[in-house]
């Protein structure tokens, strides 16, 4: 990856995180942790790898993002804003009465959302059948389906694992956010999920490990992730719940609590500084 | 002799002609494709049919995939799975984002018969009921049950289309005009209305011999759309006839019982009684004697017609 990509893509990710902070602090509540544990992610699937259209969001050829982990929400809107579907500003109505941003996503209130999410385990179904659809009638779209790791414990996700491979849909790749934080403590506490890989591998998927906060990782996995055939695909990414606000990181209290107006401001000022320093490069 | 058909054989008949006629109609089953009569669509197009395996929830969701790409889908399994088992993925995968997916629920109700209360689902109609736009069709015999998927196929949205394993009287001729949302007088009547759903329409007609024998005249509607359901119609009959009865093959909670007592308390209040599955399980044993059993009967429509009667004195 050319530095200059590098630079534009940590920059919106940047951006993405400012909006997530804005976004819950208006709000008052929503989940920023795990919103800012896939905003590099969403960054690079928007900005890099996903066919879209900002003018044409029901094109039927175009790549879908299912937001399995619904509740991450604001890292979606921010980059959908970013990417030119709606204004960065309508961010701010996040969570709002009579808000096209609802609390978890909507795909028929707000513009670019593919699948309606926030029940968790459904998403990844719905994004089989969306690849299948592909598959059965030859459209060349493909599928990301974005999970949270607790979510893994539903039965579900299995289920669908199982039928994904079974009917080998390449064209399917689902990201796993292992930021091993749920609402009740360490996921691999509450009730392991891991080895992650290895499960995904058992069901049938073709599986890749990365660090989650990094670009040259991401382009090297889903190249490789292109290349595979017959089997979907499954990239487990390490991530830091609450990333690139300091004292966010790491911390699962930040699953489901905004920032108040103190914290706001420094988390603001940290993703500020970060962006002035990624303007300069 | 009338002619005995059941509801899922014309659900499974149904899908072939419309697989003809759409060819971006699939239909998903969840290894039960002999059982709801989908097997028959899986001959004549594999292509576009999916067995989703013993795993309703991901059948869903996977429905619900599809639709979003534009395709028309059948997604089909027993009522109490369809209904009860994925009840969450219904409403947050399909009821939600309101997709073009079409439920074909069979085996609902009592008359699944010797598999016992596991499997008699009475409480789908309760359950599908409170999903904002999801309309729910009930037919009383195969004709009318191809009718509601012809009309279901071609109407975009969410639909809960139930079915029966018994195999039930015809009570329809021919194909009529049938309309989504629009219930049947299938017989006029001025002492009391009769209002019946699935498989208790021919009890009710029944009932409505018994009852003219005994002096009394009562009317018989037919309503097949549980959800929206003909308000008008309803309180017509309730404003002409002054009672109702309610009959249908589901827990008289939350079912057409309750749909007809709220439009009714609401536009023009006179007795309402219900025949239905008190609130209770069933039980094993064939599916005749199980109904009777239950009361599920003409003879239980005709008593209550008559306390019904009663009441508006």
């Amino acid at each position: 990856m050319n530095s200059a990509l590098k630079n534009r893509l940590s920059l919106i990710a940047c951006k993405i995180r400012q909006g997530v902070i804005e976004g819950t602090f208006h709000a008052k509540s929503g989940h920023p942790g795990g919103s800012l544990s896939i905003s590099d992610l969403m960054a690079y699937l928007y900005f890099v790898e996903m066919n879209v259209d900002p003018e044409n969001p029901r094109d039927n050829n175009r790549d879908r993002l299912v937001l399995s982990k619904g509740h991450a929400a604001p890292a979606l809107y921010a980059a959908l804003a970013l990417k030119g579907y709606f204004d960065f500003d309508e961010l701010k109505t996040l969570r709002a009465l009579n808000s096209r941003l609802q609390g978890h996503p909507n795909m028929n209130d707000t513009p670019g959302v593919d699948m309606s999410t926030g029940s968790l385990g459904q998403g990844i179904s719905a994004a089989v059948g969306m690849a299948l659809a592909a598959k059965k009638t030859g459209a060349p779209f493909r599928v990301y389906a974005v999970l949270g790791d607790g979510e893994l414990q539903e039965g579900q996700v299995w289920e669908a694992a199982m039928f994904a491979a079974h009917n080998e849909l390449d064209n399917l790749v689902a990201l796993i956010d292992f930021n091993n934080l749920q609402i009740d403590g360490n996921v691999t506490e509450i009730c392991s999920v891991c080895p992650i890989a290895d499960k995904f591998a058992a069901f049938g998927w073709y599986t890749i490990e990365m660090d989650g906060h990094d670009f040259e990782q991401m382009e090297e996995a889903f190249a490789a992730a292109r290349l595979v055939k017959g089997m979907p695909v499954a990239i487990v990414m390490n991530t830091i719940k609450g990333k690139g606000v300091s004292f966010m990181e790491d911390v699962g209290a930040w699953h489901g609590s905004a920032p108040n107006a103190e914290q706001y401001e420094k988390a603001m000022e940290e993703l500020k500084a970060q962006e002035m320093r990624l303007e300069v490069q | 002799m009338t002619e005995k058909i059941a509801t899922r054989d014309a659900y499974g008949n149904t899908l072939i002609e419309l697989g003809k006629k759409y060819d971006n109609l699939f239909v998903l089953d969840a290894d039960l494709a002999k059982a709801t009569k989908t097997e028959s669509f899986k001959k004549a197009f594999p292509d576009r049919f999916i067995d989703c395996g013993i795993a309703e929830a991901n059948m869903m969701g996977i429905a619900a995939g599809l639709a979003s790409a534009g395709n028309i889908v059948f997604a089909s399994s027993f009522a109490m799975f369809a209904a009860g088992r994925a009840f969450d993925q219904v409403r947050n995968s399909i009821g939600y984002p309101h997709l073009n997916v079409k439920i074909g629920a069979t085996h609902a109700g009592l008359s699944v018969g010797e598999d016992g209360a596991t499997h008699q689902c009475n409480e789908d109609i309760a359950l599908m009921r409170t999903i904002p736009g999801m309309t729910i069709i009930n037919p009383a015999d195969a004709v009318e049950a191809q009718l509601a998927v012809e009309a279901a196929a071609k109407t975009e949205g969410p639909f809960y289309l139930r079915f029966g394993r018994l195999a039930v009287p015809v009570i329809y001729e021919d194909k009529y005009d049938f309309q989504i949302g629009k219930g049947v007088v299938l017989a006029d009547g001025s002492d009391v209305t009769l209002i019946a759903t699935g498989l208790m329409v021919a009890r009710a007609l029944a009932a409505r011999e018994a009852l003219m024998e005994q002096g009394i005249s009562a009317r018989v509607v037919n309503i097949h759309t549980i959800k929206p359901l003909d308000n008008e119609l309803v309180a017509r009959c309730a404003a002409e006839t002054g009672a109702i009865v309610t009959a249908e093959e589901h827990s008289i909670i939350g079912g057409l019982g309750s749909a007809v007592t709220e439009a009714v308390c609401q536009s023009c209040p006179v007795p309402v009684l219900r025949v239905g599955v008190e609130d209770t399980f069933g039980r094993s044993g064939p599916a005749l004697a199980v109904l009777e059993a239950y009361g599920l009967t003409a003879e239980r429509i005709v008593e209550k017609a008559k306390l019904a009667i009663e009441m508006k004195k």
